[in-house]
């Protein structure tokens, strides 16, 4: 019986969800027990050996709640893929791990998330100092209106990072060279980052994050303004800077979080519904609404 | 389907494009009468200013031979500054102009025949004999200011055709002007007075120096108080003060502000400053503060609107490599907001500049001779000086007047330019 309501209303939900409107009142009664009856996540969630763990996270924007129980431990040197379908809270989850949701005013978080057993959401975490060990990249490209080096350089110069000129010169040598962006850049240096293209842009982005030295990167997709050949540069970046970093990559594009993830967490409606070995997720989702999404999407 | 009454879709699409150009067409023609009109006005506004104000730029002088007469200099033969001082030069003058037209008699006559030198003439002698005392004893041709009516009639503002009883000068006296013409002893000059000198009861000696360091100074006082607090606010209030009942009051209360006419600002400065807080009357501090008053809610207003326009994304890559939320403001925000910044203070400025009412009420409408040497010292404003000799009689100020219109449209242009190249320089950051 219960089987049947959510293959039901499967293609009402994923239909709904796509232009993100809900103007039938029935269809979000539907809705409504097709989540209930899904919102235990199914697969692995947890980590042996984690870099930030997420307990029983909720998320509230004013009364809405946009994140439902999520709990889920982000593994060290791990690249974690967030998919599902738009408006599911990938955006707001990721973004609670480095509170960044700090910033939106009506935003509420709750339960607990730890960074190497730091609760981040304790008062007496500097959320200067969250930041600058859980780096983040956004969807649109959005390098400082200043000179490419000086766009790598902010982040340590603000956190006293290099003692003086020559060792800032190596960061931002080693950092535009580990986002494969030095070659191209390297005679312009003075010149400003708005001024390169849109894959650039993303990868002095993604430079300027290294630049930190971050145990974290947040990527929240970070291809979706960019064209298949640059895309194709920041994957294979992806997949390089998983030895150094621990990455949680947010993307709409499923081919994309089955190239570059170890891991692969599906959102539905604020609930975290599976989470699995992304070959496994990809090949044999275990709950009925992953394999709904992924089919969907691929057929 | 084309044989059907109906036509087809790229007929109708067709028939309602030409219509859309039409329209858009039309558009463009009330745009362009717009501007048209407006420069009309412009010109029109321009053209009487400059038309009437720019006989101003010179002044009448007469050539008098002068005779530094030492009876009528130092009496008791004694050379010190103060005798020098208090020479009796006017006496001089009149001596000199007697001897140039021995022919008039009369106490009436006489008096007619002096004034067609201005009062300023002495001194000009005294400064001349302060410079070179040797000069007394001696003769020598001198070019001195003539009187604005002279002036006047000089440059055609009088005519002659009028009946004598209708004209303030008489016909003795154009006789007397005519014969000094013919014996080249009249001549148009530069008029530098108009630029070095401050207020005057006789207009050729009267000048904008005075009201222009007033304004200065009032706009110093202005700019400095404006600036900061005005940018402080909209930094405060864009940035780091949370959306509730209070700043939500503040907002309206600031846009508001904006709104009030300007002579209430001046009565509440009359009250604050002057009368509670006992600051000096005529003076531009308290001109500035009451300006200040006026613009700081035009600098707030754009201010915040140049916050607002700067993009998200921008604040969210700074949060995200760890700056702190005063990082952000000052590393990435308020450069990017600058120019906007600027412009909103600039206009607040051009606004103040040409602010008369608030200064009215707090006493900058004296009659003030001095040129003001700082922010306490009793002054005037451009415009109010504007608003003075508009109301003067003497047929001379009118054209004074128009110019001084002029001076004052030209440091605003200036302030509009330096506003622009700010901007510019400020916008390459992008
Ligand atoms: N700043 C915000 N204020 C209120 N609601 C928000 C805000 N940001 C996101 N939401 C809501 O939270 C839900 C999740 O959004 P988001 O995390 O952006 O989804 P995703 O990134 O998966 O597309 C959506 O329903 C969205 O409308
Ligand atoms: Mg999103």
């Amino acid at each position: 019986m219960v089987d049947t309501i959510i293959t039901q209303g499967q293609t009402d939900v994923i239909g709904a969800m796509d232009n993100s409107e809900i103007d039938n009142p029935a269809e979000v009664e539907s809705k409504a027990i097709t989540h209930r009856d899904a919102r235990d996540t199914v697969g692995e969630p947890f980590s042996k050996d984690p870099r930030m763990t997420c307990r029983n996270v909720n998320v509230f924007y004013g009364e809405k709640q946009a994140i439902h129980d999520v709990s889920l431990d982000i593994g060290a040197n791990e690249v974690i893929a967030m998919i599902g379908p738009s408006g599911c809270g990938k955006s707001t989850f990721l973004r609670c791990l480095n509170r960044m949701n700090d910033t939106v005013d009506s935003c509420r978080v709750e339960g607990n998330i730890h960074m190497n057993n730091d609760d981040i959401y304790n008062k007496s975490m500097d959320v200067v100092l969250l930041r600058a060990r859980v780096g983040m990249v956004f969807q649109k490209p959005n390098p400082f209106p200043k000179s490419i080096y000086d766009n790598i350089a902010y982040g340590p110069r603000i956190h006293g990072l290099t003692k003086n000129k020559v060792e800032l010169d190596e960061v931002v040598e080693s950092s535009l060279k580990r986002a494969g962006l030095w070659t191209e850049v390297k005679d312009r240096l003075d010149q400003p980052g708005t001024g390169l293209s849109g894959g650039q842009q993303q990868r002095l982005c993604i430079a300027r994050a290294i630049a930190v030295s971050p145990d974290v990167i947040l990527m929240d997709e970070p291809c979706s303004a960019l064209d298949p050949i640059a895309t194709a540069h920041i994957e294979d970046l992806i997949d390089e800077l998983r030895q150094n970093f621990t990455i949680a990559i947010v993307t709409h594009s499923m081919q994309q979080a089955a190239r570059v993830s170890q891991r692969t967490a599906y959102f539905h409606l604020g609930y975290l519904i599976e989470v699995g070995q992304t070959d496994q997720v990809f090949t044999n989702p275990k709950h009925q609404l992953t394999e709904d999404y992924i089919t969907g999407r691929f057929g | 389907m084309n044989n059907n009454s109906t036509p087809s879709v790229e007929d109708r699409v067709r028939a309602s494009l030409k219509k859309r150009y039409a329209r858009e067409k039309r558009f463009q023609y009330y745009g362009i009468g717009a501007i048209l009109i407006s420069l009309l006005f412009l010109c029109v506004l321009f053209g009487d200013i400059i038309s009437k104000g720019y006989t101003a730029f010179q002044q009448t002088y007469v050539k008098l031979d002068i005779y530094f007469d030492p009876a009528l200099i130092t009496p008791e033969g004694q050379m010190d500054q103060n005798t020098l001082i208090h020479g009796d030069y006017s006496g001089i003058i009149k001596q000199s102009l007697r001897d140039a037209f021995p022919n008039v008699s009369g106490r009436q006559d006489k008096r007619k025949l002096y004034s067609i030198v201005s009062n300023g003439a002495s001194h000009t002698l005294r400064k001349k004999v302060l410079a070179h005392p040797e000069l007394i004893g001696k003769k020598q041709s001198v070019w001195v200011l003539a009187d604005d009516e002279i002036d006047m009639l000089i440059k055609g503002h009088i005519s002659r055709d009028i009946p004598e009883e209708d004209r303030r000068l008489k016909d003795n006296q154009i006789q007397w002007v005519d014969q000094l013409m013919a014996d080249g002893r009249i001549e148009k000059r530069f008029n530098t007075t108009f630029f070095t000198s401050g207020d005057s009861r006789d207009p050729e000696m009267a000048g904008i120096l005075g009201a222009a360091a007033g304004s200065f100074y009032t706009l110093l006082v202005t700019l400095a108080l404006s600036f900061p607090i005005g940018i402080a606010a909209a930094i405060y209030l864009e940035e780091f003060a949370p959306q509730n009942r209070f700043t939500d009051f503040i907002e309206v209360n600031i846009n508001n502000l904006a709104a009030v006419p300007s002579i209430v600002f001046g009565l509440l400065g009359l009250a604050i400053f002057i009368n509670f807080l006992g600051l000096p009357r005529s003076a531009p501090l308290v001109g500035g503060l009451v300006l200040t008053l006026m613009t700081l809610p035009t600098i707030i207003i754009a201010s915040r609107a140049a916050l607002k326009s700067v993009p998200y994304s921008i604040r969210e890559a700074a949060l995200g490599v760890g700056a702190s939320k005063m990082q952000v403001v000052t590393h990435h925000v308020l450069p990017l907001a600058m120019p906007g910044m600027l412009t909103g203070t600039i206009i607040g400025m051009a606004q103040a500049l040409g602010e008369t009412a608030p200064l009215l009420v707090i006493g900058m409408v004296a009659f003030v001779v001095d040129i003001p040497g700082g922010i306490t010292d009793p002054s005037t404003a451009l415009p109010v000086q504007v608003f003075l000799w508009a109301d003067s009689p003497e047929r001379a100020f009118v054209e004074r007047t128009s110019a001084a219109i002029m001076v004052l449209l030209g440091f605003l242009a200036l302030m509009n330019i330096t506003g622009v190249l700010l901007r510019k320089r400020f916008e390459r950051r992008w």
